[in-house]
C-alpha cells in the first residue's frame, strides 16, 4: 500500500520535473531570443558573409565576382599591410605590458584605506571614461613639437623633445604614452583583485620573516594572476583595434604627408573599405585580423596554465 | 616592535608622495586643456607656456561653438547615447535573466558562445554589416548605431547582469510563482528592482561607450545634419584645427562637460561595474 503510494508520488514527481524542465527550456529560449537574433544577424551572419565577400571583388554596397584567394594574395604582397602589421604589433607589444604594470602599480598605491584615497582613485580612473575624440584632440595639442606640454616638460629636464606626430619614429611612442593615461579601467579591476587577497596570507608571511619583495612575488602576484590574465587578453585585443588616435593624429598632420609610422591595421582595413570602396579586399583584411586575434588569444590561454593560479582549483 | 611606528609613518609618506606625483601626471593633460581653452590665440604659441591666461577669455567658447552647429551635434549625440543605452539595458536584462534562471540543453554552449564574442574585434564584421545596412537603406541614419543595441550584442553587459541576477535567492522566484506570478512578472517586479545598481551600471557604461564611439559613427553618419559630437569635432579639427587650437580646445572642453556630469553623478556605479567585471564568480 505505502509502496504503491511512494511509486505514485515518485512518478508524479518525475512527470512534474519533466514538464517543469520543458517549461524552463521554453522560458530560456524566449528570454535569450533577442541575443540569438542579434548574434545571428550582427555577428555570425556577417562573419560568414564576410568570409564569402573576401573571396570576391565586391565594391562597397554591392556584390562582385568570385575571385578565389586573390584578395589574400594581394594583401600579403602589399607593403602597406606589412607596415600596418609592424606598427600595430609594436604598439601592442610595448603598450600592453606598460599598461599592465602602471595599472597594477596604481592599484597597489590605492589599496589602503587612508584619507583622500577616493580622490586619487577618481583622478586615475576619470581619463579612461572621457576617452573620446575630445581627448584625442587634446593629446594632439599636447604632442605639438614646438608648443606642446610633453616637449615643455622634457625641456625642463634638458631634453630636446622630438617632433612626435610627424616623425615616423615617434608616432607609435606618442600613442603609447597617450594609452597610459587610460589605464583606469584595468587599475580598478586590479584593485578589486587586490582587495580580495586574504590579509592572513600577508600576516603569516610577515611572521615567517618574508620581506616586501617576497610578499609581492610569492603572494600578491600569484593571487591576482587570473586578473593579470584577464587584463592581458583584453589589453591585447584592444591594442590590435587601435584606430582613433592614429586616425586623428594623422589627419592633423595632412600637410606633412601620410605618416607611415602611424599607419595601423584598422586604418588599413578602413582605407580598403571606406576610402577605396573595396569591400571584398577589406573583408580579407578583416579575416586576417580575426585570425591574428584568435591565434594570439589561444597562445596566451595555452601558456596561462603555467602562470595563472586559481585559488579555488579552477574557474567557476 | 622597535621603530615599527616610525616605519609605518614613513611608508605612509612615501605612498602619499607617489600618489601625488602620479596624480599630477594624470591631471596635467586636463589642466592643459582648460588652460588652452581660456587662452587668446597670441598666448597659445609661446614657450614656456602660460598656464593661467592673462586675462582668461570666454571668446574661444563663443566663437568655436558658432563655427559649426554644435548644438545640433550635441542633440544627436544625446539621442544616440540615450536610446542606445536604453536598448542595451532592456535587451541585456532580458537575455541575462534567461541565462541566469532557466536551463535548456543548449544553455551551456550558448553561454560560452556569448562570452567568446567578447573577444571578437568589432572591425571584423564592419564591412559585411555595412553591406547589410546599405541593403536596408540605413546608411546616413542613426539606425545602424542603435538597432543592434536592442539585441543584446554587448556580451559584457549580459555577462555582468547575469552574474548579478544569480546572486538573488531563488526562493524569491519560487514564492512569487506559488503566488501565481509568471516568469515575466517575476523578472519585472523582483529581479529588476533588486538589480537596480547593476542596471544603472550597464546604463552608464553603455552611455559612455556610445558617447565615445568614433569608428561606427564615422562610417555611418555622412551628412552634417546627422553629425555627432565625435564626428563634428573631427570635422572641426580637419577644417580649422591646426590654426585655431584654442577654439578646438574650448569646444572639446564644452563637449566633455555632459560626460563629466554623468561620471560624477554615477561614479559609484562605474566603480562597482568595473570591479565585478573581473573573472570572479
Amino acid at each position: 500500500m505505502s509502496s504503491v503510494a511512494t511509486i505514485q508520488t515518485a512518478r508524479s514527481k518525475v512527470a512534474r520535473r519533466s514538464t517543469e524542465s520543458r517549461r524552463e527550456a521554453r522560458n530560456f529560449w524566449i528570454y535569450v531570443s533577442p541575443w540569438i537574433f542579434g548574434f545571428l544577424t550582427f555577428v555570425l551572419g556577417p562573419m560568414i558573409y564576410s568570409l564569402y565577400l573576401s573571396l570576391t571583388d565586391s565594391p562597397l554596397g554591392s556584390l562582385g565576382d568570385f575571385v578565389g584567394v586573390a584578395n589574400y594574395v594581394e594583401v600579403f604582397g602589399d607593403d602597406l599591410f606589412h607596415i600596418a602589421v609592424r606598427n600595430t604589433a609594436y604598439y601592442a607589444v610595448v603598450s600592453v605590458p606598460l599598461q599592465l604594470v602602471l595599472a597594477f602599480f596604481l592599484a597597489t598605491l590605492l589599496n589602503k584605506r587612508i584619507p583622500a584615497i577616493g580622490v586619487f582613485r577618481t583622478i586615475f580612473y576619470l581619463p579612461s571614461v572621457i576617452a573620446g575624440i575630445s581627448t584625442v584632440l587634446l593629446w594632439s595639442w599636447i604632442f605639438n613639437a614646438n608648443y606642446g606640454l610633453v616637449n615643455y616638460l622634457l625641456s625642463l629636464v634638458g631634453i630636446d623633445g622630438p617632433n612626435w606626430l610627424s616623425d615616423e619614429r615617434y608616432a607609435i611612442p606618442a600613442i603609447i604614452i597617450m594609452s597610459l593615461h587610460g589605464v583606469g579601467g584595468a587599475m580598478l579591476i586590479f584593485l578589486a583583485a587586490l582587495q580580495d587577497v586574504p590579509s592572513e596570507l600577508y600576516e603569516s608571511a610577515q611572521l615567517d620573516g618574508a620581506g616586501r619583495a617576497q610578499q609581492l612575488f610569492r603572494i600578491t602576484l600569484p593571487m591576482v594572476s587570473p586578473t593579470i590574465f584577464f587584463n592581458l587578453i583584453l589589453g591585447i585585443i584592444g591594442a590590435l583595434q587601435v584606430f582613433t588616435q592614429p586616425y586623428i593624429f594623422g589627419q592633423l598632420n595632412q600637410n606633412l604627408g601620410r605618416n607611415r609610422g602611424m599607419y595601423v591595421y584598422v586604418q588599413y582595413l578602413f582605407d580598403a573599405g571606406f576610402r577605396y570602396y573595396r569591400a571584398g579586399y577589406g573583408s580579407a583584411i578583416a579575416w586576417i585580423l580575426f585570425a591574428f586575434t584568435l591565434v594570439i588569444s589561444l597562445i596566451i590561454m595555452r601558456t596561462s596554465n603555467s602562470w595563472v593560479y586559481y585559488s579555488d582549483g579552477g574557474r567557476d | 616592535m622597535r621603530g615599527s611606528k616610525l616605519s609605518r609613518y614613513s611608508g605612509l609618506a612615501v605612498r602619499y608622495l607617489l600618489l601625488i606625483f602620479m596624480g599630477i601626471l594624470f591631471v596635467l593633460p586636463f589642466a592643459w586643456l582648460v588652460s588652452s581653452a581660456f587662452k587668446p590665440a597670441n598666448q597659445m604659441y609661446v614657450m614656456p607656456p602660460i598656464w593661467i591666461p592673462r586675462p582668461p577669455t570666454l571668446a574661444n567658447f563663443v566663437q568655436g561653438w558658432k563655427l559649426l552647429p554644435f548644438g545640433r551635434y550635441l542633440l544627436n549625440t544625446v539621442l544616440v547615447a540615450v536610446v542606445g543605452a536604453a536598448g542595451t539595458v532592456i535587451s541585456s536584462a532580458l537575455v541575462a535573466y534567461g541565462f541566469a534562471r532557466f536551463r535548456s540543453k543548449a544553455s551551456g554552449v550558448l553561454f560560452t558562445l556569448l562570452i567568446s564574442t567578447m573577444m571578437l574585434p568589432m572591425q571584423v564584421t564592419l564591412l559585411p554589416t555595412y553591406q547589410l545596412f546599405s541593403v536596408f537603406g540605413w546608411i546616413d541614419s542613426f539606425k545602424p548605431l542603435l538597432v543592434p543595441q536592442f539585441f543584446a550584442v554587448g556580451a559584457f553587459f549580459v555577462f555582468l547582469l547575469r552574474q548579478f541576477f544569480r546572486t538573488i535567492p531563488r526562493e524569491l522566484d519560487e514564492a512569487a510563482r506559488i503566488d501565481g506570478c509568471n516568469s515575466f512578472r517575476i523578472f519585472r517586479s523582483i529581479m529588476l528592482p533588486l538589480c537596480r545598481p547593476a542596471l544603472i551600471t550597464v546604463a552608464v557604461f553603455s552611455l559612455v561607450n556610445n558617447w565615445n564611439d568614433f569608428l561606427t559613427q564615422l562610417i555611418y553618419l555622412n551628412s552634417e545634419n546627422n553629425y555627432t559630437i565625435a564626428i563634428g569635432l573631427q570635422f572641426f579639427s580637419s577644417k580649422y584645427g591646426p590654426q585655431q587650437i584654442n577654439l578646438l580646445m574650448a569646444v572639446s572642453l564644452l563637449t566633455l562637460l555632459p560626460l563629466l556630469a554623468v561620471f560624477f553623478l554615477a561614479q559609484r556605479y562605474f566603480v562597482q561595474g568595473i570591479a565585478s567585471s573581473g573573472i570572479k564568480g
